[in-house]
C-alpha cells in the first residue's frame, strides 16, 4: 500500500491512477497527486522518476492513457496546454521559455495584452507589467528586451507571467536552479504570498533544503510509480532521499562521504595550466591561476560573478584580450575551443541544452562528437571503436536508458549531463573544466558525478570544478578560488579550517581574516 | 510491423509517388512498358528517371547545404553558367567532336562552378552573411555571367561527345541517370563513411554546442556550398547537353525551388540537422513524376501549376504529424472543461 498523509477539505486538484505510456516505456503507472488550496506541495523523485511527465500531463501537454484528473471536484480532460491554462493551471518551466528579443512587458503579457479595437494598448501593457513585477518586488525597465537581464531575472519574469494568469494551481519546475540565495528568498516570499491567497503550488526542486524550507507536503515518485505522500515535517531529509532512490540509508551516507575521503592532499610539481593576468573586458578582470595534474580546483562565487567567463577563457571559448596563458610552461594563445582541445583541455558547459548536447543526434553520436571533431571529418571513428567507447561510458556512468541509438533530446537532464561528460572523457583530457555539472540533476546522479570527478583527479587528471553549491566545492576541491563581481578575489587551500561560512564571507564581500 | 512501415519517415511521399504512378495507368497506355530500342531502354519510366537527373543532382547539394542550416538559391544560375561556358568552349574547338576537347571544356566549366561555390561559401562562412542573402547575390549575378558568356544569345553546339552527357546511353541506360546515381552514391559514401555527415548534422543541429565540441564549422560550411555548386554545374551540363545548346535564361530556371521542395519532401528540415539523401532522391523523382502526370492526364497547361500546388499541399499535410493525428486518430475528440470562474 502506498502511504498517504491525512488531508482535510476538498482538494483543488486530484489526480488518481494516472498512467502514461510512451513507445516501449511506461512513464507513469498508477500515480496520484492531491493538491489542497493554499499549500506548497513538493513533487520529489530522481531524474526519470516521472516528475516531468506528470507535470506535462497536468498541464495538458500529454494525454493520459489511464486514470482521472479532477479539478475542484469535477472530472476534466485537457486537450492541450491552453485549456489547462484557462482552467487555472500555470507553469513555470525549468528552462526559461520566454522570448529574449521581446521586451519584459511583452513577455509578461504575451497573448493577453490589453487591447482596444484589436489594437494593443502599449501604455497599459507596460503599466500592468510593472504592477505585476512590483508584486514580486522587482524593479525592472519593462521596455528593455528580456535578453538584457540575467537568467535569474528572466526566471522571475516567467513567474510574473504565470502569476498574472488567474492561477489556481501554479507549477514551479526547478524555479531556483539559476537563482542565488537572495533571489531564492525573494521567490519564496512570493510563493508564500500566493499560498496565502489560496493558490496550490507544485514545487519541483533538487535542492532538498529549499524543499524543506517551503513545502507543506510532498509526493514522492520512483520509476514512474507513486512511493507515497507525506507531510514535510514528518519525513526526515535522509529518509526522503532513501525513498527517492530506493536505497537504504547506510548506502546513501556511504555515497555522500566517499568523495571527501578520496580527495587526499596532492603534491604540486610544474603547473599544467597557468594563467597570468589573463582577462577579458566585460567578462572577467585579469586573474592569476595555476592548475596542477591530479588537482581539483573549485570555483566558487555567486551567479554572474564571472565563474563561467573564467572557465571559458581557459578553454578558448572566448578569447582573452590581455594576459598570458601557459600550458606545460609554454605560452599559448587559445583562438578556439579546438586549440584548447589539442592541448588536452576539455570543457563541459553549464548550458547543457544549448551549448552541450545536440538534441537531434543519438547518444552515440553525441558521445563521439568531440573526439571526432578533433580527428577531422576525413578520419572517422570506426563503428566498432565507437560502440566500444560508447558502451564503456554508458556503463561506467550508468546512462539510462542504455540505448546508444536513442535521441539525446529524449533523455532526462541528469542523463544528458552524463552523455556530455562521456563526450569529453573519451577524449582523455588532461584538464577537464566542468561548469555546473550537477545543476538540476538528482541526488543519486549528483553523488555519482562527484565521485567520478574525485576518481578522475586520482587518476592524474586536473579538474576545474565550477559550482554554485558550496558544499560540493568544499567536498571535492584541493584548492578553492573565490570570485566576486567578475574578479578572482581569493585563493584558499581547502584545509580543515575552511568551511562554507568562511567562503560565504568572502563571496559576500566581508573582510577576510588572513 | 505494418505500424513500423506506416511511421517510416518516407512512407507518405513514397505512397504519393506510387499513387501518381498508378494514376497514370488510366491516362496513358503502356505507361509501365519498357522496351529495348536500338539497344537502349525506352519507356515513360525511363523518361522520368532521365528528366529527374538534374533535379536529383541539384537536390543532393541542396540537402547538404540545408543540413547545415543554410540554403543555396544560386543553383539555377550556376547551372546556366556551367552550360554556357561548356558550349562556348566547345564551339571554339577546331574539332567539336574531339573527346579530349569536350572533356577539357566540361572540366573547365565545372572548375568555374567550383569557384562560384567557393564564393558562396566564403560569403556565408567567412564573412558571415545569411545564406539566403549571400546566395541571392549569385542567383542574380550568375545569370548575368551566363549571359555575358553567351553574349546574350542561345549558343547551339553540335558535338557528339557532348551530346552523350545528357542524351547518351551506356549499357542500355541513360548516361544522365548514371551520372546522377554516381553522384548520389559518392555523396552517400562521403557523408556516411566519413564523419562528414555527423559533423554537418551537429553544426546544423546546434551551432553553439558544435563549436564547444571543437567542431570548426567554417570549413564544413564552406565545403557544402562548393559541393552544391559543383552538383549544380553537373546538372547544368546535362541540361545543356540534352538540348544541345546553352540558353542562359531557361537553364535551371526556378530549379532552386524544386530542389528545396525535393529536400523537404525527403524529410530534411529547413532548420538544419538531420538530413536524408535518399529522401531527396525520392522527392526529386516524385516532383518529376508529377510533371509527367499533369501532361499524361491532359491537364490544360494553364492549370498545371495549380494541380502541382494541390498535390504538394496534400503531400506536406500527409507529412505533418499534427495533421495526421487529427485525421487518422480514432480517439474521441478531447473534451475540455472550462474552469468555473
Amino acid at each position: 500500500m502506498v502511504e498517504q498523509s491525512p488531508v482535510t477539505g476538498v482538494p483543488v486538484l486530484e489526480m488518481s491512477g494516472i498512467r502514461k505510456v510512451f513507445p516501449g516505456v511506461v512513464a507513469l503507472d498508477g500515480v496520484d497527486l492531491r493538491l489542497q488550496p493554499g499549500e506548497v506541495h513538493a513533487l520529489m523523485g530522481e531524474n526519470g522518476a516521472g516528475k516531468s511527465t506528470l507535470i506535462k500531463v497536468l498541464t495538458g501537454v500529454y494525454d493520459i492513457d489511464g486514470g482521472q484528473i479532477r479539478l475542484a471536484g469535477q472530472d476534466v480532460h485537457f486537450s492541450g496546454p491552453l485549456p489547462a491554462q484557462q482552467a487555472g493551471i500555470s507553469t513555470v518551466y525549468q528552462e526559461v521559455n520566454l522570448c529574449a528579443n521581446l521586451s519584459v512587458a511583452e513577455n509578461i503579457l504575451l497573448g493577453r495584452e490589453p487591447r482596444q479595437f484589436g489594437r494593443i494598448r502599449w501604455g497599459q501593457t507596460r503599466r500592468r507589467a510593472r504592477e505585476l513585477l512590483q508584486r514580486l518586488d522587482l524593479d525592472l525597465d519593462v521596455s528593455a528586451p528580456l535578453g538584457a537581464y540575467s537568467l535569474a531575472i528572466q526566471q522571475m519574469v516567467a513567474i510574473a507571467r504565470a502569476v498574472d494568469i488567474d492561477a489556481k494551481v501554479l507549477i514551479l519546475d526547478e524555479p531556483t536552479s539559476s537563482l542565488d540565495a537572495s533571489e531564492v528568498a525573494q521567490l519564496f516570499a512570493v510563493i508564500r504570498r500566493l499560498k496565502a491567497q489560496g493558490v496550490a503550488i507544485v514545487f519541483v526542486s533538487h535542492f532538498l533544503d529549499q524543499v524543506y524550507e517551503i513545502a507543506d507536503r510532498m509526493t514522492v515518485l520512483r520509476n514512474g510509480r507513486l512511493v507515497g505522500e507525506y507531510r514535510t515535517a514528518e519525513l526526515p531529509q535522509m529518509e526522503l532521499v532513501a525513498k527517492m532512490i530506493g536505497k537504504d540509508l547506510a548506502t546513501l551516507e556511504d555515497l555522500e562521504q566517499q568523495p571527501r575521503e578520496t580527495t587526499a592532499r596532492i603534491e604540486r610539481g610544474e603547473a599544467l595550466v597557468q594563467a597570468e593576468d589573463l582577462g577579458r573586458k566585460g567578462g572577467i578582470e585579469p586573474f592569476g591561476l595555476s592548475i596542477h595534474p591530479g588537482e581539483i580546483v573549485g570555483l566558487a562565487g555567486l551567479l554572474g560573478s564571472g565563474r563561467t567567463e573564467l572557465a571559458r577563457l581557459l578553454f578558448g571559448a572566448d578569447r582573452a584580450d590581455e594576459g598570458r596563458l601557459k600550458v606545460d610552461g609554454k605560452a599559448v594563445t587559445l583562438r578556439s575551443p579546438r586549440a584548447a582541445m589539442n592541448r588536452g583541455i576539455a570543457f563541459s558547459s553549464e548550458n547543457r541544452r544549448t551549448e552541450g548536447i545536440v538534441g537531434d543526434l543519438s547518444v552515440r553520436e553525441n558521445i563521439i562528437l568531440a573526439l571526432q571533431a578533433s580527428r577531422g571529418w576525413m578520419r572517422p571513428i570506426s563503428r566498432r571503436r565507437a560502440d566500444e567507447l560508447v558502451g564503456k561510458y554508458v556503463k561506467a556512468l550508468d546512462i539510462r536508458p542504455a540505448d546508444p541509438d536513442r535521441r539525446v533530446r529524449d533523455l532526462s537532464g541528469g542523463n544528458q549531463q552524463k552523455v556530455l561528460l562521456a563526450r569529453w572523457l573519451i577524449t582523455e583530457p588532461r584538464l577537464f573544466i566542468v561548469d555546473e555539472p550537477t545543476r538540476g540533476i538528482d541526488v543519486g546522479a549528483k553523488a555519482e558525478i562527484q565521485r567520478l570527478v574525485a576518481e578522475l583527479a586520482d587518476g592524474g587528471m586536473a579538474v576545474l570544478f565550477v559550482s554554485a553549491e558550496l558544499e560540493e566545492v568544499l567536498r571535492l576541491s584541493h584548492k578553492i578560488e573565490i570570485l566576486r563581481d567578475r574578479r578572482l578575489v581569493e585563493e584558499l587551500e581547502n584545509t580543515e579550517a575552511v568551511d562554507a561560512d568562511r567562503i560565504m564571507q568572502t563571496i559576500a564581500g566581508g573582510q577576510s581574516p588572513s | 510491423m505494418s505500424k513500423n512501415l506506416l511511421s517510416h519517415r518516407l512512407f507518405w511521399p513514397f505512397a504519393v509517388l506510387v499513387l501518381l504512378l498508378v494514376l497514370n495507368i488510366f491516362f496513358s497506355n503502356n505507361f509501365f512498358r519498357i522496351t529495348v530500342h536500338d539497344g537502349h531502354l525506352v519507356g515513360t519510366l525511363i523518361d522520368i528517371a532521365r528528366r529527374s537527373a538534374p533535379l536529383i543532382l541539384v537536390g543532393v547539394g541542396m540537402t547538404l547545404v540545408i543540413a547545415t542550416g543554410g540554403i543555396d538559391l544560386s543553383v539555377g544560375s550556376v547551372m546556366a553558367v556551367s552550360g554556357a561556358l561548356a558550349c562556348l568552349l566547345i564551339g571554339d574547338l577546331s574539332d567539336p567532336h574531339s573527346v579530349a576537347g569536350v572533356l577539357g571544356a566540361v572540366l573547365l566549366a565545372l572548375l568555374l562552378c567550383l569557384v562560384l561555390g567557393v564564393w558562396n561559401g566564403f560569403l556565408v562562412s567567412v564573412i558571415g552573411i545569411q545564406p539566403i542573402v549571400a546566395t541571392l547575390i549569385l542567383m542574380v549575378a550568375g545569370r548575368g555571367l551566363a549571359q555575358l558568356i553567351t553574349d546574350g544569345q542561345i549558343l547551339n553546339v553540335s558535338s557528339d561527345p557532348y551530346r552523350v552527357i545528357g542524351a547518351g546511353y551506356f549499357l542500355a541506360l541513360p548516361v544522365s541517370v548514371l551520372i546522377a546515381a554516381a553522384v548520389v552514391l559518392i555523396a552517400s559514401l562521403l557523408t556516411g563513411r566519413t564523419a562528414l555527415g555527423l559533423l554537418l548534422q551537429a553544426v546544423g543541429g546546434s551551432p553553439a554546442a558544435s563549436r564547444l565540441a571543437g567542431i570548426q564549422a567554417r570549413g564544413l560550411t564552406w565545403l557544402v556550398y562548393v559541393i552544391a555548386a559543383v552538383c549544380a554545374g553537373i546538372a547544368g551540363l546535362i541540361y545543356s547537353s540534352n538540348v544541345a545548346s546553352a540558353d542562359s535564361n531557361a537553364a535551371g530556371n526556378l530549379i532552386e525551388l524544386d530542389a528545396i521542395l525535393a529536400v523537404v519532401i525527403g524529410g530534411t528540415a529547413l532548420t538544419g540537422g538531420r538530413f536524408s539523401l535518399s529522401g531527396t532522391v525520392l522527392g526529386a523523382v516524385l516532383i518529376q513524376t508529377l510533371n509527367v502526370t499533369t501532361v499524361s492526364m491532359g491537364i490544360p497547361v494553364e492549370a498545371t501549376l495549380l494541380f502541382k500546388a494541390i498535390v504538394v499541399v496534400v503531400l506536406c499535410l500527409s507529412q505533418s504529424p499534427a495533421f495526421r493525428e487529427r485525421v487518422f486518430s480514432r480517439r474521441k475528440p478531447a473534451l475540455t472543461k472550462e474552469a468555473a470562474a
